[in-house]
């Protein structure tokens, strides 16, 4: 029974290795940007649950804390892109109307 | 392929990764995706080094390198172009050279490395030992690594602390995060190399032609 689920485990790591590899295919080579943006987004949360599978295989439970510190983060990252993006800046705060008159593309 | 380690196999996994990764980095002309990519890069690291048992390395390595670092180089970005420009195969020949050298000598380096664990290496013969003997009665702590790093060398961790922030702040000063941000252009040689998106930059542009 201990070793069946440890083989679910690492299975499920694998697949969801092979699901990182297409996120970065299309990541590599999508047109648009925001393509780009939603495989970035897309491979943070498979990080997050490759981190969680990770740390069961290994029978350590700081694997999670880690795999809770990204969900936190992930989406910094491309809040930051979407609004330069945006604006091309960083420092126009984000209150609606704010700013997208002069900065607008 | 039986008597390979799943664990071993996953790490295999995510090194290959890695060098896509970093090939693309280097392949790559867009900046928009070569910022984001390096965000991948380091995800893929931390999660490395999270199965080499190296957990403090992989918390800096997601909270510097996922969250901070993407976005100090999308500030780096906004002072210059969107696009890069491909360099000449003669001036990369140099630091070629010098990177297959550096490379070989790391190689060669190996060998020389303790094993993984190894009671009488450098770094556990002497001071560590103390360490680890000490933290047990002096510092009632369970992590030998944290009172190292708080207690027993606390005032390096103080200067390290100092050093770091001041280079944070001389990075947003530098990026003009001050509230100049998008004000100031870099124009080398009076050209706008922006972009035509400012309006002033338009009409200086137009002045001089």
């Amino acid at each position: 029974m201990e070793t069946s689920l440890y083989y679910l485990n690492v299975g499920s790591a694998m697949f969801l290795l092979i699901g990182m590899a297409l996120l970065l295919g299309r990541l590599l080579s999508g047109p648009t940007l925001y393509d780009r943006v939603l495989a970035v987004n897309s491979f943070g949360t498979k990080t997050v649950l490759f981190l969680a599978v990770f740390s069961l295989i290994i029978g350590r439970q700081d694997g999670i804390d880690i795999a809770i510190l990204y969900a936190l983060m992930n989406f910094i990252a491309t809040i930051a892109v979407l609004k330069f993006f945006r604006y091309s800046s960083l420092d126009i705060s984000m209150e609606r109307g704010s700013g997208s008159e002069e900065k607008a593309p | 392929m039986s008597n390979i380690p799943p664990t071993l196999m996953l790490d295999m996994g995510l090194m290959a990764m890695l060098l896509v990764v970093a090939f693309a980095v280097v392949r790559l002309r867009s900046l928009f995706a070569i910022v984001m990519l390096q965000g991948v890069y380091s995800l893929l690291s931390a999660a490395w080094f999270v199965s080499l048992d190296a957990v403090d390395v992989a918390f800096t390595e997601a909270a510097v390198g996922a969250g901070i670092s993407t976005v100090l180089m999308l500030g780096a970005m906004l002072l210059t172009e969107r696009e890069a420009k491909p360099v000449a195969m003669q001036k990369q020949l140099g630091s070629l050279f010098i990177v297959t050298i550096t490379g070989l000598a790391l190689f060669y380096a190996i060998g020389d490395m303790p094993a993984f664990g190894d009671a009488h290496s450098a770094a556990n013969a002497y001071v560590g030992s103390d360490y680890i003997a000490a933290t047990k009665n002096n510092i009632i702590l369970p992590n030998v690594v944290t009172a190292v790093l708080a207690s027993f060398r606390g005032y390096d961790t103080f200067g390290e602390v100092v050093v770091i922030y001041m280079a944070g702040l001389g990075i947003l000063l530098l990026l003009g995060l001050n509230g100049n941000a998008g004000k100031w252009r870099a124009q080398p040689n009076g050209q706008d190399v922006a972009g035509n998106r400012n309006s002033n930059a338009d009409s200086e542009a137009g002045d001089k032609s």
